[in-house]
């Protein structure tokens, strides 16, 4: 598999903030790589420069190998975190304009199909809820048959059952072969989209990989959680404190819940769990994403 | 569609359906020409105005002293005298040195002169021209019209790029192969076209029930409305290049139009004012328009005559398009 899009050492500073600070990575053909960092790590910023819609200070954008050029444009789709729609026009009309837009557009059929916009066609785009809004804006994504897709945090406002639905249309489009590159604070979305992750956080990558890698040289075994009550004396080996919470990770269960005992730490509200991506975003972040 | 057409197509659209500023655009200039032309309709005092020159002491001319006469001396015959008879602005003048009266035979005030003065003129020349009046509101029509085109003009396309700016429809058709020059084309286009209905409506529209004075060609009219049309959506783009706070937008705006509309002579003429605010009037394109309009309508003034008027339109056109087109960014 070769690239489709590499970035090299991307720098963009706003005032005295570094929002992005030398972040390189690629992203295989036919993929969906998924940015994930806290709020304010830089993912808006990045994604953006990838876009071409912001200028880097620094740093290159290949696309195909080639830096990019005007023609890009034609072949990205782009749902930007917040996008506004031309008013007083219905959410058919704004598809039609943008098909006019672009050299090859997807019929406007299709993309109905696509991102299930059958009930909401004709009404006007002020009208419309989040849920139906996200879909009509994945909807505009899509049309120009992109060769690679921007999403910047689409499911973020949407009723758990309204992402469900969403993840639904992106594994359509994933299944054309499109690749995509979307920023989430959800982790479970991460988990069932994307097939390598990357993870920043102040402008930094800390880590890339694919979700399952990434646990399993991070985490070896079980993650046990428990209340420390203000016990800040506690040490354990592979443990450490996070907010209220001792963290302990540990390949020996047998031996880690013994020394629980003994420690005569009250042992309500402890729990032991095969750690995911959430976990791992914590210990890498020191924040908890949805915060 | 292509990409352009599509763009107007959206754009149009837009306005149409915002019912608010669709009537606003129309009704507005209508109420304010029906307003004017009730206000200052009939010329308000029944004074008989007689223009006189060569008057001496022992002229014949009792009637001069009647109260319900206004005599007004000139130094001697003129174009200009004669003009204002034309346009019943005088109902009778007479010169007693060449011994000739003149009237207008499309006057009632110079029908009644002509009995009233009659047996004292006996041996004076009579002298016919006809002309209809020029109400206020045959004058003031092209400054309302104006007036209504400027804001149209500068909040359809000014205000409305900015406003998109801020809401991010801009950012949304950066990421779009559509370039700056052709979206804003687009925009300029639709406005144009609107703009350009609105008004050959509002004026045709009361037209029907006022008969305005139009001496001079329809279409040369229309040629300067399309180029003032022209001038003021680039100089609304000026605007639009750059700015994000609607708000600062709309203070601007307010700020530029108002000197604008006071010193273009849209409600009251120039004529009298200090030279330097003749002057200062000459930048705006405003004046040049109501100046070329009044003067088709009214003088019944060619393409030659009214051809300043043109070139400094599309003078400020291209300037005002190079200015915006130098500061635009799309975000
Ligand atoms: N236009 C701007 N002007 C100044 N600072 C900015 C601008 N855009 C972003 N920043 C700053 O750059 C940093 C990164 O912002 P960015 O929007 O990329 O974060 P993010 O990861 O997308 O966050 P979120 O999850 O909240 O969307 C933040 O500190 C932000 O305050
Ligand atoms: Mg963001």
């Amino acid at each position: 598999m070769s690239d489709l899009i590499r970035i090299e050492n991307l720098i963009k500073t706003y005032g005295n903030v570094r929002a992005v600070d030398g972040i390189s990575f690629s992203i295989p053909e036919g993929i969906c790589f998924g940015l994930l960092g806290p709020n304010g790590a830089g993912k808006t910023t990045t994604i953006e420069m990838m876009e071409g819609i912001l200028k880097p200070d620094s740093g290159e954008i290949y696309f195909h190998g080639r830096k990019i050029d005007r023609h890009f444009k034609q072949k990205v789709g782009i749902q930007f975190q917040n996008t506004a729609l031309p008013e007083f026009i219905t959410v058919k009309e704004t598809l039609e304009l943008f098909q006019a837009l672009y050299p090859n557009p997807r019929t406007i059929e299709e993309i109905i199909e696509i991102c299930s916009l059958a009930d909401i066609i004709d009404r006007d785009n002020r009208k419309l809820s989040g849920g139906q809004r996200q879909r009509m804006l994945l909807g505009l994504a899509i049309i120009p048959r992109p060769e690679m897709l921007f999403l910047d945090e689409p499911t973020t406002g949407l009723d758990p059952q309204a992402r469900r639905n969403f993840w639904e249309l992106i594994g359509k489009i994933k299944a054309e072969n499109t690749t995509i590159l979307l920023t989430t604070h959800y982790m479970d979305e991460a988990e069932v989209l994307c097939d390598q992750i990357g993870i920043i956080d102040q402008g930094k990558l800390l880590e890339i990989d694919s979700p399952s890698k990434l646990l399993s040289s991070h985490f070896d075994g079980a993650l046990v959680r428990v209340p420390h009550f203000g016990r800040e004396d506690l040490v354990f080996s592979d443990g450490s404190l996070s907010g209220d919470f001792l963290e302990i990770t540990t390949r020996n269960l047998d031996k880690t819940m013994k020394e629980l005992l003994q420690s005569e730490l009250n042992l309500e509200g402890l729990s032991i769990k095969k750690p995911n991506l959430e976990d791992l975003f914590l210990k890498l972040t020191g924040t908890s994403l949805r915060s | 569609m292509n990409k352009f057409t599509a763009l107007v197509r959206a754009r149009t659209m837009e306005f149409l359906r915002d019912r608010g500023t669709f009537f606003w655009n129309l009704l507005f200039p209508v109420i304010l020409v029906i307003g004017f032309s009730f206000a200052f309709g009939s010329g308000g005092d029944s004074l008989f105005k007689i223009g006189v020159s060569g008057l001496k002491d022992d002229s014949r001319g009792t009637f001069l002293e009647l109260s319900s006469i206004e005599v007004i001396a000139y130094d001697s015959k003129s174009a200009d005298v004669i003009e204002k008879l034309r346009r019943h602005q005088l109902d009778m003048y007479i010169d007693f040195d060449s011994m000739t009266y003149y009237l207008n035979d499309e006057s009632s005030s110079s029908e009644i002169l002509r009995i009233i003065t009659g047996a004292e003129l006996s041996g004076f020349t009579e002298n016919e021209i006809s002309g209809e009046p020029i109400r206020y509101i045959d004058w003031a029509v092209p400054g309302i019209i104006g007036m209504n085109m400027l804001f149209s003009c500068l909040f359809g396309v000014g205000f409305v790029i900015v406003r998109y700016r801020k809401n991010g429809v801009l950012k949304r058709m950066k990421a779009t192969p559509v370039s700056p020059l052709l979206f804003i084309t687009a925009q300029m286009s639709s406005r144009f076209v609107i703009v350009l209905i609105t008004s050959v409506a509002v004026f045709t529209g009361t037209n029907l029930f006022l008969h305005f004075i139009v001496n001079g060609s329809y279409l040369l009219l229309l040629l300067i409305t399309a180029l003032a049309i022209l001038c003021m959506i680039s100089f609304g783009l000026i605007f639009a290049a750059r700015l994000k706070s609607e708000e600062l937008t709309s203070g601007l705006m307010n700020l530029l139009t108002f000197p604008m509309i006071i010193f273009s002579g849209v409600f009251f003429s120039l004529e009298g004012a200090p030279v330097f605010m003749q002057k200062a009037s000459k930048v705006m394109p405003l004046t040049h328009f109501i100046e070329a309009a009044r003067a088709v309508m009214i003088d019944g003034a060619g393409l030659i005559q009214i051809m300043p008027n043109i070139l400094v339109l599309s003078g400020m056109t291209v300037g005002f398009l190079i200015i915006a087109s130098m500061l635009f960014r799309w975000d």
